[in-house]
């Protein structure tokens, strides 16, 4: 009977694999139903076959994972047919179900799913045919995702890649009226492209190095490659993480990106489109393993945006802005534990981060919603009249800011541990932007949820909490970021009990055997935990005690005003960057295009008119000259025989 | 004589005429150097048949008749021809008082 049933589950156990293609075949279809069919569906069944469709994909998700966790699963690759076959390159159309596509198809359809639902809600006061526009190009954009994170070669994570840049402007852009967001939108796919550019070239390097872009075969190649190439192709890579993942240079397209709605905020750039990046450098590690030279750069690029990223987010007033600076902070933090070979702590800490990141958001949005307003300075003492927004909205900060036994603790923990064991100067630096996280996340909880209402009386009139559509969203998201942490409990506590180290050790083994991350020992690693904490701790009820009542109403001054307005990056890049290219293109409008250009075409043009004209003279009606040229043409006939006879 | 003798003079009379086709006003003038046209290709025509005649008349006697006989055909189109054509002249010269070529010039309408 055992052999019946071990046989049946060897045959079984990877059927739901198999029909992995399900998970984005259901997002395409509800962006077909909705975006075709927008102008005549009510608001209800769009609303259904939105959520409906993401929903069905998680339920498909659960059931791959289910068998992921089975005994003796090994990586299945889904080929759905031939994309690119020439002589020695082929490129298939095919899916890759491992431990690591699985988690982020789970964090991608779950949160995805509640953001969907939120969205019914959030999105109400939409026409039926915007409405529909909307759960449309969210449900295209989860279809993109889910093409990035489950391609089994780096072109067709590419078409992903390019799939959720191209929704990330329409959804940014989706009140398209606005001139103001439309830049917003334009601004975040241009500096996408920018990175995208450095992904592509990286690929052109592969398939001239390795002959492929299959994963399985490039990180077979790619231990015997020279590190040099090694390093320039993922340094390339890294250009177009930068890029995706708004990372220093090219990040400053995620604030803007608040322009769009906020679930939007909540599901691309703070749960999924923006964690791209980390999946592709995790997919990646073997390569990056072996380049310690790009390694450090990510490590110190992420270090470095975490750090800037949270100054600026010390002195902002606009919600979501807060929020958008935290993400790009957050993110630097995942590249730092990239950077230092913690591959699992950044994995871990992106499915931390889009719990209770997106929490955030859409408790942000929750906020915006009842109150149309989105400057915390005229918000205040919500606590009492949205006591659901309140709670969950809490339980985020305090993930956030690494308080235990919150997720947030867990995940950063990790990754500072691994940056110490790296290098002391990434601990001391991360300290220090845990500290401002902590400070910045509870100055925007407490000036928005403490003190006294600074809104009109108006606002204060129609101030409820929000239906159930929306709240229930939150406390889903509010639980699993109270207990995400525990799938990863470091080995200070108990032995072998990071679940998640567990499950992810197939992709990273081979990393881990090829460079091993130096090991602290356990009271090392109980002070750094220690200190952390402690300064989360000290934030946390510093800037509680000080918003609480006093909030922060004034014009900045020195520093803070420097702060507030970002540190001028984005005058930076105008003066340095848009300001040239935009004189280079004048000048190529109006000398190039209008003289040569334009110049050369008339100039066809004309000469042809010049031509006829004295073609025309020709046919002058007069015989004598038809006879003379009749002779002419004779003559010339004989010269050209006597020449060809020679 | 040389062949050669033959063909410059042939050529030199066809040039002459059509020098004067194409430069001459009066209409009956440029018949007669159409006529001398015609009649250097005869003279060349005959020229040749001559020359084949010496080359293979010891293989058949008949050799270079054809070119002989051609003279006659060309002589006869040009009879036909110059009649026609002073018909037309008589016509035009009685619709304008005038045959000078440069005048009658209305094929432009």
């Amino acid at each position: 009977m055992s052999l019946v049933t071990g046989i049946v589950q060897l045959v079984t156990i990877n059927i739901m694999s198999k029909l992995v293609y399900l998970v984005p075949l259901f997002p395409l279809i509800g962006f077909l139903i909705n975006g075709l069919f927008r102008k005549s569906l009510s608001k209800s069944l769009t609303g259904i076959i939105g959520c409906g469709t993401i929903l069905a994909s998680f339920i498909v998700s659960l059931t791959i994972f289910s068998d992921t966790r089975k005994a003796g699963f090994d990586t299945v690759i889904v080929k759905l047919f031939d994309f690119i076959n020439v002589d020695k390159l082929q490129i298939p159309f095919s899916f890759q179900v491992d431990q690591l596509s699985i988690l982020f198809l789970l964090i991608i359809t779950g949160v995805g799913f509640l953001i969907h639902l939120y969205s019914t809600s959030y999105m109400h006061d939409e026409e039926n045919e915007h409405y529909a526009r909307y759960f449309s190009y969210l449900n295209l954009f989860v279809f993109s995702m889910l093409i990035l994170v489950l391609g089994a070669n780096y072109v067709i994570m590419f078409i992903g890649w390019e799939g959720v840049g191209l929704c990330s402007y329409l959804l940014i852009g989706y009140w398209f009226k606005n001139t103001q967001y439309d830049d917003a939108a334009k601004k975040a796919f241009i500096m996408n492209r920018i990175g995208d550019l450095g992904f592509l070239i990286a690929v052109f390097w592969m398939i001239n190095q390795f002959g492929s872009v299959n994963f399985a075969e490039v990180f077979a190649k790619a231990p015997g490659t020279s590190v040099g190439i090694l390093t320039g192709i993922t340094l390339l890579l890294f250009v177009g993480a930068t890029g995706k993942s708004a990372q220093i240079p090219l990040y400053t397209w995620l604030p803007d990106a608040m322009a769009g709605p906020t679930p939007v905020s909540a599901l691309i750039h703070a749960a999924t489109m923006v964690t791209a990046g980390i999946y592709m450098i995790a997919r990646s590690n073997v390569m990056y393993t072996l380049s310690p030279i790009s390694q450090t750069v990510v490590a110190i690029i992420g270090l470095a945006t975490a750090f800037f990223a949270a100054t600026i987010a010390l002195k902002q007033n606009d919600i979501k802005k807060v929020l958008a600076y935290s993400t790009v902070s957050q993110l630097g933090y995942m590249f730092l534990g990239l950077g230092v070979g913690a591959y699992t702590g950044a994995v871990f800490h992106v499915m931390t981060h889009a719990f209770f990141k997106a929490l955030l958001f859409l408790g942000a949005g929750s906020v915006i919603h009842a109150l149309h307003e989105q400057d915390i300075r005229k918000m205040g003492a919500l606590k009492k009249f949205m006591p659901i927004t309140h709670i969950t909205f809490l339980l985020a900060c305090l993930a956030i800011a690494g308080i235990p036994p919150f997720s947030g603790f867990f995940s950063k923990d990790e990754i500072l541990a691994a940056a110490y064991a790296r290098n002391p100067i990434y601990f001391v630096v991360g300290v220090i932007t845990a500290l401002m996280t902590a400070f910045y996340m509870f100055r925007l909880y407490a000036t928005t949820f403490l003190g006294n209402f600074r809104g009109t009386r108006e606002q204060e009139h129609h101030l409820h909490e929000s239906p159930s559509a929306i709240t229930i969203p939150l406390i889903i998201l509010a639980i699993l970021a109270v207990i995400a942490g525990f799938v990863g409990i470091p080995q200070v506590f108990a032995k072998d009990a990071h679940i998640l180290h567990n499950f992810l050790s197939p992709i990273f083994e081979k990393s881990e055997s090829l460079k091993q991350t130096p090991e602290l020992s356990n009271s090392m690693e109980l002070t750094l935990m220690a200190i952390s904490v402690a300064v989360a701790l000290i934030g946390t009820i510093y800037a509680w005690r000080k918003f609480s009542n006093n909030p922060e109403l004034d014009e900045p001054q020195g520093l803070a005003k420097i702060l507030s307005n970002k540190w001028y990056v984005d005058e930076l890049y105008e003066a340095m960057i848009l300001r040239p290219i935009n004189a280079f293109g004048k000048f190529l409008n109006d000398v190039f295009e209008k003289s040569i250009v334009d110049g050369i075409v008339n100039g066809v043009g004309r000469t042809i008119q010049y031509g006829s004209r004295q073609l025309r003279l020709l046919q002058s009606g007069q015989v004598g000259g038809y006879v003379l040229m009749m002779v002419l043409g004779i003559v010339i006939l004989f010269v050209i025989q006597i020449i060809l006879k020679k | 004589m040389p062949i050669n003798y033959y063909i410059f003079l042939a050529v030199a009379l066809f040039c002459i005429g059509v020098a004067g086709v194409l430069t001459r006003r009066n209409a009956i003038i440029i018949f007669m150097c159409v006529e001398l046209m015609l009649n250097a290709v005869n003279l060349l025509l005959v020229a040749f048949s001559k020359m084949h005649h010496l080359a293979l008349a010891k293989v058949d006697p008949n050799a270079g008749i054809n070119g002989q006989i051609f003279v006659f055909f060309i002589m006869v189109v040009a009879a036909a021809e110059v009649s026609v054509g002073l018909a037309i002249i008589v016509m035009m010269y009685r619709n304008t008082h005038s045959i000078d070529v440069n005048f009658l010039n209305r094929l432009k309408h």
